[in-house]
């Protein structure tokens, strides 16, 4: 029931917005964004855009795994 | 080969390589039915070194609704003039006697809605009914009930109430580790509450429980790569809150969506599936929007009758026992004629188990159970 997916911008008008989410234009609320703007990602959950998403690609993962580790092994736990 | 099946497999392979070091079995829990169907979907589960087990905690909020608020949302439904509203999830949850699929066969008026606003709309085109919205799920729902309710105000509409039935993860993890009931070393944490709540809302378990925590998208190879990271924690023996989704993830979370949940809900104790009453484990609708608050619009029956009899679901739940050790499961309890709310929901462990997993139990000589299972 969390999923939430990710949708792209199109159009906004105040807490109203449409995005595209896998080329389907659906009708969304906004009012959860700070300044939603057109072509801006955004985390999709039941209607309502939940978070404007910074990047989504996977590899962005692999990149923080390794910083991380690198950190976990400087600094320790947490205190 | 798609690059997720590469990624995963390099997680994998790291994952493996680290593991033996930790000389016995880890056993780490994820708490999102997101993460419990695409820990499947991707073969993560069955790419897993043989000492990392990957549990699924009470993260299914259909599955943690206790039976009795089942019934009132039922009881709600076969109301004269009401309409209820709600996510399709709860459809065919059984309660005591009857599920809101056999409330609408039975002429109930029931509207499975995709946005809260739906109900909120419908109620203003139906200005001579009652229209109710059953509201479940975690913080991540949490935030469009609010919207709706503070609609509906702005609308002055005086016939649209709230059955609010949102739960808060954080106390139940708790009671989960307080009951001694169940032995893990960590969590995987769900990505899309940490979304609304922030990633420090599980800064507490990491102190009070020494457990690390990591906040994780969906897909198989974020999965993955959380459970490397739990596993390389474990072994530097330092438990640390690591966030692996900082796409969408903020360390206080959403504001406005925080500041809508404060503004209409307060915390309130709840019944949980599989936990009991977990105080302040809820939120209910706060006297200011009263009128919003179908609990004190309707008179509602108050029990909290037993969870079916055999049914292992409160214990599935709280990772004290897997699916395949349920009398029910496969046999009598499957998704097409499902006995326990683990089984109905779509991201339930039982479904997620039924579906993906391989059991003998499937495999039984049933005529019922051909129709049922592709081979």
């Amino acid at each position: 029931m969390c999923l939430a997916v990710p949708a792209q911008l199109v159009e906004v008008d105040g807490d109203q917005a449409v995005a595209c989410l896998h080329g389907n234009r659906l009708s969304i609320n906004v009012s959860l964004i700070h300044e939603p703007r057109v072509g801006d990602w955004v985390l999709l959950h039941a209607g309502f855009a939940i978070q404007r998403l910074e990047g989504t690609d996977l590899e962005e993962t692999w990149a923080i795994l390794e910083d991380l580790a690198a950190a976990a092994a400087e600094e320790g736990g947490d205190p | 080969m798609s690059r997720r099946v590469l990624e995963l497999q390099q997680v994998i392979q790291r994952l493996h390589e680290v593991a033996p070091r930790l000389g016995r079995t880890a056993r780490f829990m994820e708490v999102c039915g997101t993460h419990t169907v695409n820990a499947f979907r991707s073969g993560l589960r069955s790419l897993l070194p043989d000492n990392v087990q990957l549990l699924s905690g009470p993260g299914c909020p259909v599955c943690v609704t206790s039976q009795g608020e089942i019934d009132r949302i039922i009881h709600l439904a076969t109301q004269p003039n009401v309409i209820l509203c709600t996510y399709g999830d709860m459809i065919r949850v059984t309660g005591s006697t009857s599920s809101l699929a056999d409330a609408r066969a039975a002429g109930a008026d029931i509207r499975v809605i995709y946005s809260t606003l739906d109900a909120v709309q419908i109620a203003v085109g139906n200005p001579h009914r009652q229209v109710v919205l059953a509201a479940v799920g975690f913080e991540t729902t949490t935030p469009a009930t609010a919207i709706a309710i503070l609609e509906a105000e702005r609308l002055e509409l005086d016939n649209f109430t709230v059955l609010a039935s949102h739960k808060c993860i954080l106390p139940a993890l708790e009671a989960l580790l307080d009951s001694g009931k169940v032995q893990v070393d960590g969590f995987v944490c769900p990505g899309h509450v940490a979304v609304v709540t922030g990633a420090e809302v599980f800064r507490s378990i990491v102190h009070r429980y020494r457990l690390s925590c990591v906040i994780t998208g969906f897909e198989g190879p974020q999965i993955a790569a959380a459970l490397l990271r739990l596993t390389e924690l474990r072994l530097g023996g330092m438990p640390r809150l690591e966030n692996l989704y900082p796409q969408a993830v903020s360390p206080e979370g959403n504001p406005r969506a925080l500041a809508a949940i404060a503004r209409v809900f307060e915390p309130v104790d709840a019944v949980w599936r599989g936990l009991g009453m977990l105080p302040e484990s809820a939120l209910g609708i706060r006297a200011a929007f009263s009128e919003f608050d179908a609990r004190r619009r309707f008179d509602l029956p108050e029990h909290e009758p037993p969870e079916p009899r055999g049914c292992v679901c409160g214990s599935v739940i709280t990772g004290r026992a897997s699916p395949d050790q349920c009398p029910h499961f496969a046999v009598a309890c499957t998704p097409a004629h499902p006995i326990g709310p683990c089984m109905v929901s779509s991201e339930g462990t039982c479904a997620a188990w039924f579906k993906y997993a391989a059991h003998p139990r499937r495999r039984a000589p049933s005529p019922l159970h051909e129709q049922e299972v592709p081979t």
